[in-house]
Parts: structure tokens; sequence; C-alpha cells
């Protein structure tokens, strides 16, 4: 099992030109990234759409490589959509999920079946052509460079240690540096796409 | 063309509509009734057809789309638009994405009592959410779509057309 901030480490290195929606690691990407003008951290705008978001930015800018951090919490809300993307088959999209097998946000509450579950197998399963899954992270950084200079659609499940949150969301601290419209217009300019 | 053909909505006008406001992509989930629809628009070279298998992922797509500066629209059913609800709110309300959803709205009926309960809360719903829209019928309606891409494009927030013909000129 890894660590999500040693995760989001590994692929901020190797990031490049292409577009991060830190979905879940966000609060790890964030503080850390040196091109937020390419960074989409909306948080949570709806549970279970993180995949899809990044499909559609994936289709929208097919000359970019589009990097998702998903969570199994919300793949498990939308396990179709892993058949849409998989028929779109984005060549630029890199599709990175982080298993810690709970509701971490609501306060760890273990996702339905959470040790029996092989996501890349569904993965597979649904029709991307490339799955894989690690639990350590020395295993994930050395095949993460050759994974990522490989077409899309690629998805990459990462067993992570849960960052159980018990306090009430209003009490928490926002690592939110930008509204999600704001990352929305900031990403337009950073592409030159006129408003 | 006949009276019978002017009271309908065709598909051809549809397609026409999207080209005309240019539309890159149509994000949807078919039903029976719009299977000519799908046909003229997989054969429509300027369109790319982006399949869900349930409507609310619809949302989340078209919002990353728009995002990357494409044009897309959302083609379901009214019982869709329902499932869609937190979906619409967070991906698209949230990320102030304007877009025209068509909605075909079954159970429709200018006539006698709607026995369809998917027809009897749609516009409940979509009054819930403080959504503009408009109803389509016939040919003859066409403008209220190209309402709807206008108000949509100022207001940057999801405007529904309402196709209340049960898509006559869909299935033939």
């Amino acid at each position: 099992m890894m660590y999500t901030a040693d995760a989001v480490k590994a692929v901020l290195a190797r990031r490049g030109e292409a577009i991060v929606i830190p979905g879940r690691g966000g609060r790890h990407w964030v503080p850390l990234s040196t091109r937020p003008g390419l960074d989409v951290p909306l948080g949570d705008p709806a549970m279970g759409g993180h995949a899809g978001f990044g499909l559609g930015l994936a289709l929208a800018r097919p000359g970019r490589k589009v990097i998702l951090f998903d969570s199994e919490g919300d793949i498990l809300m939308s396990l179709g959509m892993l058949v849409t993307i998989a028929e779109q088959q984005p060549a630029n999209f890199y599709h990175l999920m982080l298993d810690n097998g709970c509701y971490a946000t609501t306060g760890g509450q273990p996702v339905p079946n959470a040790d029996n579950i092989a996501y890349d197998a569904i993965a597979r399963g649904a029709g991307y052509p490339r799955a894989f899954a690690f639990a350590e992270l020395d295993d994930f950084a050395s095949r993460w460079p050759a994974i990522l200079d490989g077409p899309g659609p690629v998805f990459v499940a990462l067993k992570v240690f849960p960052e159980v949150e018990n306090a009430p969301i209003g009490r928490r601290r926002r690592w939110q540096t930008r509204s999600r419209t704001q990352v929305i217009t900031d990403l337009r300019a950073e592409l030159g796409i006129v408003q | 063309m006949s009276e019978t053909k002017a009271a309908e909505l065709s598909p051809e006008t549809v397609l026409g509509e999207m080209k005309k406001h240019g539309v890159t992509h149509v994000v949807y989930l078919p039903d029976s009734e719009t299977n000519w629809l799908y046909l003229l628009m997989q054969a429509e070279p300027s369109l790319r057809l982006v399949g869900v298998t349930r409507e609310g992922h619809a949302a989340s797509i078209a919002a990353g789309l728009a995002a990357g500066g494409a044009k897309p629209l959302i083609l379901i059913q009214n019982t869709g638009l329902m499932e869609s609800g937190d979906s619409l709110r967070g991906w698209l309300l949230g990320l102030e994405v304007g877009l025209v959803m068509m909605v075909g709205y079954r159970g429709w009926t200018r006539h006698g009592v709607t026995t369809d309960t998917a027809a009897t809360y749609t516009e409940r719903f979509i009054n819930a959410f403080g959504l503009d829209y408009y109803l389509v019928e016939s040919d003859a309606d066409a403008p209220r779509i190209g309402h709807a891409f206008a108000e949509a494009a100022k207001t940057r927030r999801p405007v529904i057309v309402l196709v209340g013909d049960e898509y006559h000129g869909f299935n033939r």
C-alpha cells in the first residue's frame, strides 16, 4: 500500500504539458504543482462524475494528455462510464484511481466488497486496452513513465492508505485556492480557448 | 409538405439546428423514439457521438467537453433527466456550463389526461432546478431551439428543449 501524497509526487515528476485533474488527490497535488493553469482541481462537484469530466476534456483536447486521479468510490457509482470511455478510446486519457477501500470523507466506512474487487480487471473487461494495478509505490513509480509514454486510454488502480476525515464538512480546512469557475477560466486561458 | 408532415418535428430539422449552432459532440442515451435521429447523427461528419449508459453521466462528460472548448449537446429522455439531478446540479450548474439539453417528453399530451408519471413530474423537476425550457412539437417550433442555444450561451446555464412530439418522424 502507498500514501496518496507519494503517488501524486510520482505523477507530478513527469506531468510535462499534461492537463491534470487531481480529483481525490487534490489536497496533495495543488500545493506542489508548478503549472496551476493546467490543473483542474474541482474538489467534488458531484460524486461519480470525475471520469466523465476527464473523458470530455480528453475528447475536446485530443492533442494534449489528460491525467485524472479518480477514486474507487466514484468508479463504483459510475461503472458504466468505463464502457463509454473504452468505446471512445481517447488516446490521450490516463485514468488513475486511488483505492483506499473506504468512503474517507464520511468517516471511513468501507465501500461494498472493498477487499475483493479487481478494478483493473473491471476496466479491462469494459474494454480498456491497458489496465494496471499497483499496491506498492516503487512498482508504480518505476512503471509510470512507460505507461505515460504509451497510448491511452489506460487505467491504473493504486492501493492507498485511507486518510479518514471525521470533522463536519463545514469545519474542514479547505485546500482549494480557486473557485471551480475560476479553475475552468484559467484552464481555458492556458489552452488559448476563446471564452 | 402535407399538413400532417408540417405538424411533426422531423429529425432533419433537429440535426439542422445542431449544425447551425455549432454543436461538436452529442452526449446521448438512445430510446426507441430517437432511432432515426441517431442514424442521421451517425452519418454527420461534424458531430461526434458519445453514448452513455446512464443519463447522469452525460452531465460530467458535457462539462469536460465544454471546459476544453467543445460545444456539447445532451440528448436524453425525461426519465433520464430526472435520474440526472445531482450531476446536473454539480457538473452543469456548478461549473456554469451553458448548453442545450434536448429531452424527449415521454407521456406528454395536449389531449385528455396525462397518465404517464414520467410526464407528470417532468416540468416540476425542471422548475425545482430553476431551469428555463422550451417546448417544441413541430418543425414550426424550430426557432425555439435557436432561442435555447442563445439563452444557454448568455446565461451560462443549461437550457432544456422539451420535445413533445413523441418524435413521430424519428422512428420511421
